[in-house]
């Protein structure tokens, strides 16, 4: 589908733009749900659809009264102050965990690493419910169902398969005789680690982590299950409103999450390109 | 090596010792190492993930609490022949009675009658009526008839033999009824027309997955192949607009495509206001099966996506334009040269897309109604609302096998390994 040929035929043009015009459809159906919640959180009517005002654009159709519910309302608050105190103390310890981890698995020379591999994964391959189902049971057994220790817990281990994936990525095109030449240097491995290694690997680290930090935070349907009413974070609270009386505040938060992943989003590409250009694994 | 030969014994290391046992030990340590890095997260994955897996593994199968809490009369009825059609005597009876005694002060007999009443409605008010009337009874008289008295069912045969079929540590008793069965006084049946859901609801699942899946397939691989054809820098920019819904949390998706589908929604506005149907015939888009469909098509079609674009990626432009010259129309030369080229990124995006659909949860619950909800939304309800937790991991169990054979495929197909995000 490069440029098209000055001597391509009707038939080829008609093929070339129709195909082009599907895309562009295609690009719209997954963008567009996305921005249409954005004018709608404004509208300060309990309809989740555009009131004529909105439509002519007036200004006074518009308000900011579901932004105030949000940051007023003490229900959405505590789901806040919940996801905040759960998401970065999961992710901290996927990612430090999880750095180890694959450092190790990168070396040549590991006993059963296909089979380590695969239970390393497993968290992002078992379905959530099922997941949930067995936290659940076993959590209650142990006395960690309905603790904060026992969300933070089930979310690193959802984590932990992003971390491990994007963290081995930067690996594979690591170059060994670097560690070797500080090494032959003098600097022994811990010294080796912190001023040779990690500077290298620590964009996949962080992208890694930006996952591990965005599964927890959109995590719900473990936390259902394992978490109890002091618990409850931003996503169980989007839940239950959409489940039960589906208030217009809903759409101010998901506005709200809209721009965190857009910037998240921005975080992880300029890492990628960065560590791509480190390794000159990318023209660019 | 040629040198080696002309010494005599073995080649030393440097400390002495033979250079083979050198090496091994290096290698050895080089494998310690690897290990201890990978050590912490293993075991830490091990006690908060497949512990639990496993631990929901054994409770498909657990019937601890007959045996627990009716020690005499499982002992007293192995004597019992359960196909001559009688009921058992006197002395199972009196090993009832011990039992009860003991479950009541307990409390533990209503748990046993929950657990009872799966295979066999009714035991839950059975026991409950039992247990308020066990302490007045008469030891020395005739228990057979006071149990008569105080429920009939203690007089049918078949309330005994439930009680016996059930009596053993482990039970294939929630499988079976995971699979629209049970276990009658002839072995397995099928359980009567009206009781019959899982099987349905499976089947459902897996249709409802594979439409989702192709659905995905014929929207994405379009766009996979624009993104892998275009310049780099076009194709960053709009990889952007794949890239965004994926890093959107799953309740914004959701909430818009519930926003967006109502009967007073945004589409059927639209639809309603350039005349394409009327007012009062507005499309009924959510809480069925075409809300689950359109909804989680849209959530998974960046996993169909970005395996496709890195497989379609590495093909060479060059081999479109030799088939070309060498006389291929465009069509020829995409479906003999380029498609089979893009086949392993077709597997890869496609049972990634089954894998995570068939064990969705929110999506369904949300947009689903009662027509669009997978097996996972039956799993939930068991767990929070029926308690009957025994079913509600067999029903994990048939799903995770399903999943898990899935996930060796896609293992011996593309590998773990390369699984790639962003």
């Amino acid at each position: 589908m490069a440029a098209l040929p000055p001597y391509a035929s009707t038939g080829q043009k008609a093929w070339y733009w129709g195909f082009r015009l599907i895309c562009a459809l295609i690009f719209f159906f997954l963008i567009f749900p996305l921005l249409v919640i954005v004018p709608l959180s404004f509208n300060p009517l309990p309809y989740f659809t555009f009131t004529p005002g909105m439509l002519a654009l007036e200004a006074d159709a518009y308000s900011m009264v579901n932004y105030n519910d949000f940051f007023t309302n003490i229900d959405w608050q505590n789901a806040l102050y919940n996801s905040v105190r759960i998401a970065p103390v999961a992710t901290l310890l996927s990612v430090s965990l999880g750095t180890l981890a694959a450092i190790g698995l990168s070396q040549s020379h590991v006993p059963f690493r296909g089979a380590i591999m695969a239970v390393l994964i497993s968290p992002m391959i078992v379905p959530l419910i099922i997941s949930a189902a067995g936290m659940y049971f076993f959590y209650s057994r142990i006395g960690l169902q309905g603790t904060y220790l026992g969300v933070v817990l089930a979310h690193a281990a959802l984590g932990i398969p992003f971390v491990i994936i994007t963290v081995t990525a930067t690996l594979v095109g690591f170059d060994r005789s670097l560690t070797r030449a500080a090494a032959n240097l003098g600097a022994n491995p811990v010294r080796t680690f912190f001023k040779v290694q990690a500077p290298l690997i620590l964009p996949g680290v962080i992208s890694g982590g930006l996952f591990a930090f965005i599964t927890s935070f959109d995590e719900v349907v473990v936390v259902l299950f394992v978490g109890s009413a002091g618990q409850k974070t931003l996503p169980w609270q989007m839940f239950t409103g959409l489940r039960e009386q589906i208030s217009p505040t809903i759409l101010a938060v998901a506005t709200i999450l809209v721009v965190i992943s857009i910037c998240l989003l921005t975080t992880v590409e300029l890492l990628r390109r960065r560590s791509e250009r480190l390794r000159g694994m990318s023209p660019q | 090596m040629a040198n080696g030969e002309n010494v005599s014994g073995p080649i030393l290391a440097a400390d002495g010792r033979p250079l083979k046992q050198s090496l091994a030990r290096a290698l050895r340590l080089q494998k310690l190492r690897a290990l201890a890095l990978i050590a912490p997260l293993l075991i830490f994955v091990l006690v908060s993930f497949v512990a639990p897996i496993t631990d929901m593994l054994f409770r498909s199968v657990e019937n601890a609490i007959v045996p627990d809490t009716l020690p005499l009369t499982v002992a007293a009825l192995e004597d019992w022949d359960e196909s001559a059609g009688k009921l058992p005597g006197e002395e199972v009876f009196a090993a009832l009675h011990q039992d009860l005694l003991v479950a009541v002060a307990a409390k533990a007999h209503t748990k046993l009658g929950s657990r009872l009443n799966y295979e066999q409605t009714g035991v839950a008010s059975l026991l409950r009526k039992t247990g308020r009337r066990v302490k007045r009874m008469e030891e020395d008289g005739d228990l057979a008839a006071q149990f008569a008295k105080i429920h009939k069912s203690w007089a049918d045969p078949e309330t005994w033999a439930t009680i016996k079929r059930f009596s053993s540590a482990y039970t294939s008793g929630y499988f079976l009824n995971a699979v629209d069965a049970k276990l009658g006084a002839t072995g397995i049946e099928a359980r009567p027309e009206n009781e019959r859901i899982y099987i349905f609801l499976f089947e459902r699942t897996l249709l409802l997955s594979v439409v989702i899946t192709v659905a995905c397939l014929l929207i994405g691989y379009p766009v996979a192949f624009l993104l892998a054809t275009l310049p780099m820098r076009t194709s960053n920019m709009l990889m952007i607009l794949v890239l965004l819904p994926f890093w959107t949390s799953l309740l914004v998706r959701t909430s818009a495509w519930k926003v967006l589908l109502q009967q007073q929604g945004v589409i059927n506005d639209t639809l309603v206001f350039i005349g394409l149907v009327a007012n009062d015939g507005r499309l009924a888009m959510i809480n069925n099966q075409t809300g689950t469909i359109i909804a989680m098509t849209h959530i998974l079609l960046p996993f169909m996506i970005l395996p496709l674009y890195s497989v379609m990626r590495t093909i060479p432009p060059s081999y479109m334009r030799a088939a070309k010259s060498l006389g291929a129309t465009d069509w020829t030369a995409f479906w003999r040269v380029y498609f089979p080229q893009s086949v392993p990124g077709i597997g890869a995006g496609a049972i990634l897309v089954f894998i995570l659909s068939i064990g969705y949860y929110i999506t369904p619950e949300l947009v689903g109604g009662t027509s669009g909800t997978f097996i996972s939304n039956r799993i939930a309800y068991h767990i929070s609302s029926s308690l009957n937790w025994g079913l509600a991991a067999a029903l994990g169990v048939i799903l995770l096998m399903v999943v898990l054979v899935l996930y060796w495929l896609y293992d011996r197909i593309i590998g773990i390994d390369n699984v790639k995000l962003g």
